[in-house]
């Protein structure tokens, strides 16, 4: 029986007097493809911020295992040296850095075709873009794009995929989850947040989660067509909650992530 | 064409008596990220001044350069021919080698009408203790001519020297004018730009200025845009990073007098330490189809930025220093 190299036992995170991850246990082993359903505001950036080790999302109890060891206080640099990183939902762009210089940042021996393999692994040549400033003159899907090729060049043990289908043309989705399945065959995990079918097709094992918690976990297929049918936005399925502050039912009003 | 006090036409070809001056300012140009190797080919027109003598002159078709010394530096005027499309950037090279000195370049740029040229000037100062470079500059840019005109400066480690680049810059109908200040190399010292540019009807302008304080380091950046002509259009972007003691000063104003004049003033100053930024953009609007905007971030790095490199395996230095790096890059 393989052993799980992760494992984001009974975690927890309360945030500006609202819980947003409750209770969440999860095993990741080499090679897996894990993905997150739910709708907006039930949790799942949260989760995937709090495994990075970003500001301010510090565990309120629980534990996140890499190999036996609790790195919930690691910093974000000493959890991406052990081989987690994470590819944001809206990728920041950086004025003046090259692209091939960005992808180039995460590989241990970085070399010039490393760089090169990563970006054409998205489809973006690096003839063209190599040089490239990551920048405003690059479209919301080159950013995610580039995005993706850097954490594919680290090779990491856990990648956390933040929707890297948004702004991403339908054309594209099937590379998207090719690129996915490839980083599990080189032996990442993957812990995907998707609403695309296509990228859900791709995963091992699929996970519910509503109001912070995991509710449900099986079959990817099974999973989704539950969340596909059944679920509903927080206040309609429950009202405001007490322990909802304004600004966060608000947000979930909106349909926007907490 | 006129080489006043200029014995030697070209950088590979110095007298005997002038080489050890000249090998001296050309080190000091490969400071100032310069490639003294261009500098020697004949296709290339050059300029070299040291304090006030002329090392080098050399003109190429088109292009016409003449320089005569003064007390404390140098006057030059440079003009290309109308029409004149310069294959390789005239390369300029001006500094003072010895600790203390004064120079002052007055300088007249004539581009002709329909002309294309870049200019690429390094201003190098390395071993400066007491030093002042002051370049009071007259550019006109004729009608659907075109000038970049890149400056890359190097001031040493001392930080004791001050630079004042003053340029009065018209632009004619249909001309393009782009300057882009560089000073991210060393200790600034104290350096004031002083622009104001005139661009006349289709008109394009943009002035690009970055630099990095450290230190006691003092940097101050005047520049003022009066899109008189119609469909005059500029932007005034600036990237400056300040760290320990210094500070940062941008006082930008940007005029639209004329029908569909659009300007646009972008400035970003990263500060960290006990520095100091400032941005004071003044709009001013005398036509009701002109249209100018601003923008400006001033403060920390933004922490996203930041844990996105973290999450490369950076560390937190090493990923402010990247995204400041950067950013005046």
């Amino acid at each position: 029986m393989k052993l799980p190299f992760l494992v984001v036992d009974h975690l927890s995170l309360s945030k500006d007097n609202a819980v947003l991850i409750r209770d969440v246990s999860l095993s990741f082993n080499p090679g897996e493809i894990h993905v997150l359903l739910g709708i907006n505001g039930s949790g799942k950036s949260s989760l995937a911020y709090t495994l990075m080790g970003c500001d301010s999302y510090v565990p309120s109890s629980g534990a996140i295992l890499l190999d036996g060891k609790d790195i919930k206080h690691a910093s974000i640099t000493e959890r991406a040296r052990l081989g987690i990183t994470l590819a944001w939902q809206e990728p920041v762009r950086f004025e003046g850095l090259p692209i091939g210089k960005y992808v180039g940042l995460g590989i241990r021996e970085n070399s010039r075709e490393k760089v090169v393999a990563a970006l054409e692994a998205v489809s973006l040549p690096a003839k063209a873009y190599g040089y490239r400033s990551n920048d405003q003159s690059l479209s919301g899907g080159e950013r995610k794009r580039v995005e993706l090729a850097a954490v594919y060049a680290m090779q990491p043990r856990l990648a956390i995929l933040d929707e890297p289908d948004s702004g991403i043309d339908a054309l594209s989705i099937m590379e998207i989850a090719n690129l996915i399945q490839k980083m599990a065959q080189q032996g990442s995990a993957v812990l995907l947040i998707t609403h695309r079918p296509e990228l859900v097709a791709v995963a091992d094992v699929a996970h519910l989660m509503c109001l912070g918690s995991i509710v449900f976990s099986g079959d990817p297929k099974n999973v989704n067509e539950y969340y596909q049918s059944r679920c509903h936005s927080h206040l309609d399925a429950f009202g405001e909650q007490p322990w909802m502050p304004a600004a966060q039912a608000e947000n979930a009003r909106n349909g926007q992530e907490m | 064409m006129t080489q006043t006090n200029s014995p030697r036409q070209h950088a590979g070809q110095a007298a005997p008596d002038w080489s050890a001056e000249l090998e001296a300012m050309l080190d000091a140009y490969r400071q100032a990220g310069g490639d003294p190797d261009a500098l020697k080919i004949p296709e290339v027109a050059t300029l070299v001044v040291s304090g006030n003598q002329v090392l080098a002159s050399h003109p190429i078709a088109g292009v016409h350069m003449e320089a005569e010394p003064l007390e404390q530096g140098v006057r030059a005027r440079i003009v290309v021919d109308a029409g004149t499309q310069v294959k390789h950037p005239v390369h300029l090279c001006f500094g003072v080698v010895p600790a203390e000195g004064i120079q002052l370049i007055e300088s007249e740029y004539q581009i002709g009408d329909g002309a294309k040229v870049q200019f690429l000037a390094h201003c190098s100062f390395p071993n400066a203790v007491h030093v002042e470079h002051r370049m009071d500059a007259q550019i006109h840019v004729g009608k659907n001519a075109s000038l970049n005109y890149t400056e890359e400066h190097y001031h040493g480690q001392t930080g004791g020297i001050e630079v004042r680049p003053i340029s009065k810059i018209y632009i004619d109908e249909g001309g393009q004018f782009t300057s882009n200040m560089v000073l991210t190399r060393g200790r600034i010292g104290v350096l004031e730009v002083d622009y104001v540019v005139d661009a006349e009807k289709d008109a394009v302008v943009e002035l690009v200025t970055k630099a990095f304080g450290s230190g006691d380091d003092h940097v101050k950046v005047l520049e003022h845009l009066r899109l008189n002509g119609e469909n005059a259009r500029g932007l005034a972007k600036t990237r400056i990073a300040v760290k320990e003691q210094a500070v940062s000063e941008v006082n930008t104003m940007a005029e639209g007098n004329a029908v569909g004049a659009r300007g646009h003033m972008d400035c970003t100053e990263i500060v960290r330490d006990q520095a100091i930024a400032m941005n004071n953009p003044v709009v001013k609007v005398s036509n009701a189809r002109a249209q100018v905007t601003h923008e400006a971030a001033i403060g920390t790095v933004n922490r996203k930025e930041m844990e996105t490199l973290m999450a490369r395996g950076l560390d937190e230095d090493e990923a402010v220093d990247l995204i400041i790096r950067a950013m005046i890059r």
